[in-house]
């Protein structure tokens, strides 16, 4: 089975948001990026664990430029067979779905894994706009991930349950947490993945349907009233008639 | 040209969410001077649409079909059919699945979590929430179409009645070969991501065993229930109530944080709630940083007091 995993950088979770003096952009010094965790940790390895049961081949891709090899090279080290680079800085997710779909043209692949979104910009459309740009059935936020007798069986988290679908290959899916287990790459990992190939091909012209004009934090943080613990009556009195959430 | 709204017919009733898209479509049709029609699936529900200020509506055939790209390809046939400019839905779950799919078949540039009617319309420019709430980004959209995927909350539902409504069926092509095998409901109740009001507790409840500390002040209030990440993980709770960054984000009316300190990662998936209360014995808790209303102390004495003024309140009501 040719298998393909999209993967994302994103800024990690626990770093400040800076922007630029001007609000134009991100302030990027210092900041740390890493493969995003919907990518690595379930699409990945569940795409790998595919490989293990019915065989065949694990690429991954990822859009951006050198500065991202580290990450794509992780990926190796966990266990993918080879790595491919559109070496260009994406601007949307249209733009991304955009690469990803002109380098998908001309190749045949059984199964496309991506994230359910990246843990920084929250979009989650780059999937569904791959997949209706292939014209494949879509799959998002997926838990559960069975294949066997050319079909694959799909579990899907949806509001406060879960739909299982049945469908035939190729299709576009969504990791969310529950699909795989995290794997961590061993030393014969890391080793590997620096004689593992690592292709880089050039963009197409850029979507340029949307572009981020300015970036802003909330205005400033609440001020809290406090209310006396022994007064329960006086919270919920302003949780009625002052906030009229209740 | 018009401005068209999915409207997802839920069991007979339309959704807070939609209601939201619809109120959002009115006030920017009437700055561009275009009217609010609506692509439906299932009973198109003509009362309510009217009211949300809807004159035309095309049903579209098959009713949420299993394969998502399906309903994708319907609803872009009614958009087209309604000569739509601007297509407005709900970034809930159905919304998630297809907003994509929706871009690329309308040939629409879109922006999702939309959470602001937009700060210009020539060009649009609309703002939109990213790093888990911690910011906004305005987005220029470029094209002459647009899908725009709302955040909840993101405007307050509001009536426009219109005394007139037509609208016609359009039945589709429907192979596909994908099959929902069954869907299962995981918790009973209310579904977390759309309730309006959620209880959720920390690792300050010390064990599943307090846990009905908490269900009783969600029952008495009529709220959703939900956890921090540490008390999923501890499989004190199932993983489908956890929210925050890694969980799922959600923002009800108003969310009770108790015995929950506010790691970053935790705001990040509630602090777009419209109002927040924090309970914890930690007068240093993050999390009061981020509240509208606090209550300092013991959550085993704060949380059956509140539960039965909120009983009293409601005895009153």
């Amino acid at each position: 089975m040719n298998i393909l995993v999209c993967i994302a950088k994103s800024i990690e979770t626990t770093a400040k948001i800076v922007f630029t003096p001007d609000n134009s952009a991100l302030d990027e010094s210092g900041m740390q990026y890493i493969m995003n965790p919907y990518d690595e940790w379930y699409s990945l390895v569940r795409a790998l664990e595919l490989k293990d049961q019915v065989g065949g081949e694990v690429t991954v891709i990822h859009v951006g430029d050198a500065s991202s090899d580290p990450i794509i090279r992780k990926a190796l080290a966990i266990g993918a067979d080879k790595g491919v680079r559109i070496d260009t800085i994406p601007q949307s997710a249209a733009d991304v779905a955009k690469q990803l779909s002109a380098y998908l043209a001309d190749k045949s692949f059984d199964i496309v894994f991506t994230g359910k979104e990246t843990v920084d910009y929250n979009g989650g459309i780059l999937p569904a706009m791959l997949a209706a740009k292939l014209k494949w059935p879509f799959f998002d936020v997926v838990s559960h991930l069975e294949y066997a007798d050319d079909l694959a069986l799909i579990s899907k988290e949806i509001e406060g349950g879960v739909k299982v679908f049945k469908s035939p290959l190729p299709l576009v899916l969504s990791a969310t947490k529950g699909l795989a287990e995290q794997k961590i790459p061993n030393m014969r990992g890391i080793m590997m993945a620096k004689r593992k190939p690592l292709e880089v091909v050039s963009a197409v012209d850029h979507a340029t349907d949307t572009n981020i004009v300015s970036f802003s934090k909330p205005e400033k943080s609440k001020e809290v009233t406090l209310v006396d613990a022994d007064d329960m009556d006086e919270l919920v009195r302003l949780l009625h008639e002052e906030a009229k959430v209740i | 040209m018009s401005i068209v709204v999915y409207c997802e017919n839920i069991e007979g009733n339309l959704k807070k969410a939609t209601l939201e898209a619809l109120t959002y479509a009115h006030k920017m049709g009437s700055e561009l001077g275009l009217p609010t029609y609506a692509v439906t699936t299932g009973e198109p529900l003509t009362d309510v649409l009217k009211q949300y200020g809807v004159s035309k509506y095309v049903e579209v055939s098959p009713n949420v079909p299993a394969d998502t790209s399906l309903l994708a390809g319907s609803i872009s046939f009614g958009f087209e059919k309604l000569n739509g400019q601007y297509l407005i839905l709900p970034y809930n779950s159905t919304g998630k699945s297809i907003a994509g799919q929706l871009a690329v078949k309308c040939d629409a540039g879109i922006v999702s979590s939309v959470n602001a009617l937009p700060e210009s319309l020539e060009p649009l420019r609309v703002s939109q929430s990213l790093f888990a709430g911690k910011a906004s980004a305005v987005v220029q959209v470029n094209t002459a179409k647009v899908v725009l995927a709302l955040q909840s909350n993101a405007i307050q539902p509001e009536e426009k009645p219109v005394d007139e409504i037509s609208g016609e069926l359009v039945i589709l092509d429907s192979l596909s070969q994908v099959e929902l095998v069954k869907q299962e409901m995981l918790s009973e109740g209310i579904p977390l991501p759309e309730a309006e009001l959620v209880v959720s507790g920390g690792r300050g409840f010390k064990g599943p065993e307090n846990w009905h500390i908490l269900e009783d002040l969600a029952k008495e209030l009529g709220a959703a229930t939900a956890c921090s990440r540490p008390v999923s993980d501890a499989d004190w709770r199932p993983h489908h109530e956890h929210v925050g960054q890694t969980g799922i984000a959600i923002s009800p009316n108003l969310y009770i944080a108790i015995g929950i300190s506010g790691a970053i990662q935790h705001l990040g998936g509630v602090n777009n709630s419209k109002t927040i209360v924090v309970i914890n014995n930690d007068p240093e808790a993050p999390f009061f940083k981020a509240a509208d209303y606090g209550v300092i102390g013991d959550l085993f004495e704060v949380v059956p007091k509140l539960t039965a003024a909120v009983q009293a309140f409601k005895s009153k009501a």
